[in-house]
């Protein structure tokens, strides 16, 4: 199954309904049986290794919905694998199993599951288990069900070491994979491997500095060492620097906002010249938009650096502005944003909601609720 | 990274602008197939049944096309067939519970919504499979054995309160757990840390409007964040900042917007708009009828890409959600194209009829919520 470019679906992953190739290559191990199949392929069912096991078909009743054409190859495994389970047989067989059934399925969980048990039952080589899973994954990068499997042989293992380096590996290949950054975050979490983070991720944004996974790293790795009240500065001049580079970078300016919320965006000496200074050569809806975020947040705190009255008006000025003209896909937010503005701060008539007249029943707003249980 | 060409995107709109239509019937026959028989290229989806029943099922009610009660009762007879014995739903017959295909199986049943659906619920069982996937910090894992985000607790919550079997404990520290999903960009990821992604933080916060909890988000960088994922060239949602467009993502992006108006309202606010949830209804409406519709049936991510249940299903979704606005009390449609691109409403919190989700509430709130008799595994099982 081919997947997109991200965790698009965040329940399962996509599929191309013109489907793979199933690939008819013989595993090395299957050489050895005897079998009738020229080409060397032999069902379960009929290798005289598993003559003991009934295969045991998949129950869909009598009058199947959404059923799947398997091919033959599919029900085979997936009929023995049934069997296997139904006795719980704990044997190399089953284990060599598992893997045909991933390699046809590798969302199916209850095999990654069984697959874990045996790891256990049969005190499998976890080196061996690394070598394989990271196979999978070069191959499968977007399942949900590879990295779990990873992270729980690097816990039984209780060894990193080589985590850090596959992430960047798997990366290299999509520097976004939301599952390889959960991974990598995790490794470093639990095993407190924060050395060298923020030079990988410079590193990320040197190659792509609209990669916004490697901005979220950033503010990953610093929250959790320095924190950012010791080198905020250092963290404003850098956003700025690579604004400047690319002026039209949304993750830069929301880094921006994000470091600042904290203390105030109103509050950092110098930030409204700094940001202002910019409007001539890196003029962009976001420059605008964190401009409106000052201004509020000069309100909000009743800054008296700023006169309430002029910078309500300039805020205001810029919502128009930003949702009539540069902004307009947003223009219902940019309306609104004023409008609140306006009721907030703004003295002299409080301000109802859209240009449309109030509807006559008494209940205002749309009770989009389930009904609290 | 893949990429698409813009001219696609452009000149789908200038073709196809003149008058935007909804290929209805097309759409009917590749669900009304589907249901019934999927080719091997499905054969990735074997542990996702359930979802394949709920992505159809709901198309077809967003379609207004109505399912045969042969059909609806052999859709029952699967379900219970994917229903463990443990409690919950697995992606088929035999295979373990996880939370998603419950999640989709319950939704599925609910939209049949016949008493014959309702019952293969076993609500005492399940309610023991969520406590056996429930973790001491408040979170769920998606199986015995499995990996923790945020989805989970959107399942559990969205199950658990339907089929009524809230107890007092279940969701303990739960809304926290889900607030430390909220990052500097003021959406949501998968676990504390990552990066702010549609699909997650539509779930962390339908799960918060369920529990009662969604004022403890910072709304203002929520709603922030989710009106910047609109695309102002395509119109439709991307799921991460400087990302591309999905169509997928017109329902767990937008289909924020009308739960954010409904925390927005009950924290007092009065200046929120009477006639449109805060996103370009009509632009969404434009990029999902132009750009996604595969003129075989179904619909897609984008232009070039395959068509598959999934995205018909979210694209159908968000195509409703941006048509209608309001509730029945107060209710503005805005329906780009011809009058029969109606889609019927959708709930935004459980995504499925707002009727299913009344009749389904109605029905089990007749019954008593169950006690918790298994144990809870969530120390235990750690393969």
């Amino acid at each position: 199954m081919s997947s997109v470019e991200e965790i698009s679906n965040p329940v399962v992953e996509n599929l191309e309904e013109d489907g793979l190739e199933e690939e008819n290559t013989v595993e090395e191990a299957e050489m050895e049986y005897e079998g009738p199949v020229k080409g060397g392929y032999i069902f379960y069912r009929d290798r005289k290794e598993w003559a003991d096991l009934e295969p045991v078909p998949q129950d869909d009743g009598p009058n199947p919905v959404v059923k799947i054409a398997y091919s033959e190859k599919f029900t085979d495994v997936f009929d023995m694998f049934r069997a296997l389970l139904k006795n719980d047989e704990k044997s190399e067989r089953a284990f060599a199993l598992t893997a045909e059934a991933i390699e046809l399925n590798a969302a199916n969980y209850t095999v990654w599951h069984y697959r874990r048990v045996l790891l256990q039952a049969l005190d499998k080589d976890l080196r061996e288990e690394m070598k394989y899973i990271t196979a999978i994954i070069e191959d499968q990068p977007k399942n949900y069900q590879v990295w779990h499997h990873r992270r729980m042989v690097v816990e039984w293992l209780n060894d990193p070491s080589e985590e850090l380096q596959f992430v960047a590996e798997i990366l290299s290949q999509d520097a976004k994979n939301y599952h390889a950054w959960q991974h990598r975050q995790w490794v470093m979490q639990e095993y407190k491997l924060w050395d060298g983070e923020l030079e990988y991720v410079e590193e990320l944004l040197e190659e792509d500095v609209r990669n916004n996974s490697a901005w979220n790293q950033r503010h990953f790795v610093i929250s959790h060492t320095s924190g950012y009240s010791a080198i905020l500065e250092r963290e404003v001049q850098y956003t700025l620097k690579q604004i400047k580079k690319a002026p039209h970078n949304e993750s830069a300016w929301n880094y921006l906002n994000g470091i600042l919320q904290d203390g105030g965006l109103s509050s950092y000496p110098g930030l409204l010249e700094q940001v202002t200074e910019l409007q001539d050569t890196c003029s962009s809806p976001y420059l605008t938009a964190f401009l409106v975020d000052l201004y509020e947040d000069a309100l909000e705190t009743n800054s008296s650096s700023y006169d309430q009255q002029e910078t309500l008006n300039k805020a205001l000025e810029l919502c128009k502005l930003l949702a009539e003209e540069k902004d307009t896909i947003r223009r219902e937010y940019w309306n609104y944003v004023s409008r609140s503005l306006q009721n907030t701060y703004g003295s002299g008539d409080p301000v109802s909601s859209s240009s449309d007249p109030p509807p006559p029943s008494s209940s205002q707003q749309p009770d989009t609720e389930p009904s609290d249980p | 990274e893949s990429t698409y060409f813009i001219l696609d995107i452009f000149s789908l709109k200038m073709i196809y602008s003149l008058q935007p239509t909804l290929l209805r019937e097309q759409h009917y026959h590749y669900l009304k197939k589907g249901l019934r028989h999927l080719s091997d290229a499905y054969e990735c989806l074997d542990a996702s049944r359930p979802w394949l029943c709920y992505w159809i099922l709901h198309s077809l009610e967003l379609l207004e096309e109505p399912v045969p009660a042969a059909v609806a009762s052999d859709v029952c007879q699967f379900l219970a067939r994917c229903q463990s014995p443990t409690g919950g739903f697995g992606g088929g017959p035999s295979q373990h519970a996880h939370l998603a295909p419950t999640y989709a199986a319950v939704n599925a049943l609910c939209i049949l919504g016949t008493e014959e659906a309702y019952k293969v619920i076993n609500r005492e069982k399940l309610l023991d499979f969520l406590y056996s996937v429930k973790q001491p910090d408040g979170s769920f894992v998606m199986h015995v054995g499995g990996e923790v985000d945020v989805r989970s607790a959107y399942c559990a919550a969205s199950v658990a309160s339907l089929t009524n079997i809230i107890t007092p404990t279940l969701f303990d520290g739960t809304h926290n757990w889900i607030l430390s999903c909220q990052n500097w960009e003021g959406g949501l990821g998968g676990v504390p840390g990552l990066e702010a992604h549609g699909g997650y933080t539509f779930c962390g916060t339908a799960a918060l409007v369920i529990l009662g909890k969604e004022h403890m988000l910072d709304l203002k960088a929520l709603l922030r964040w989710v009106t910047s994922r609109q695309m102002r060239f395509e119109g439709g949602f991307q799921g991460r900042c400087n990302k591309l467009v999905d169509g997928c993502y017109s329902f767990w992006q937008a289909g924020l917007l009308p739960l954010l108006h409904r925390a927005l309202f009950k924290e007092g606010d009065s200046t929120l708009s009477m006639s449109s949830w805060m996103f370009e209804r009509k632009a969404l409406q434009e990029y999902i009828l132009l750009c996604c519709q595969n003129p075989g049936g179904g619909l897609l991510d984008k232009p070039g890409k395959s068509r598959d249940f999934y995205h018909t299903c979210y694209c159908l979704s968000g195509l409703s959600i941006a048509q209608h606005f309001g509730n029945k009390d107060l209710h503005n449609e805005l329906i780009l194209g011809r009058d029969e691109n109606r889609l019927a409403p959708t709930h935004p919190v459980y995504n499925i009829c707002p009727e299913k989700v009344a009749r389904a509430i109605e029905h089990f709130h007749r019954l008593p919520v169950p006690v918790q008799t298994g144990p809870t595994l969530s120390a235990m099982d750690q393969s």
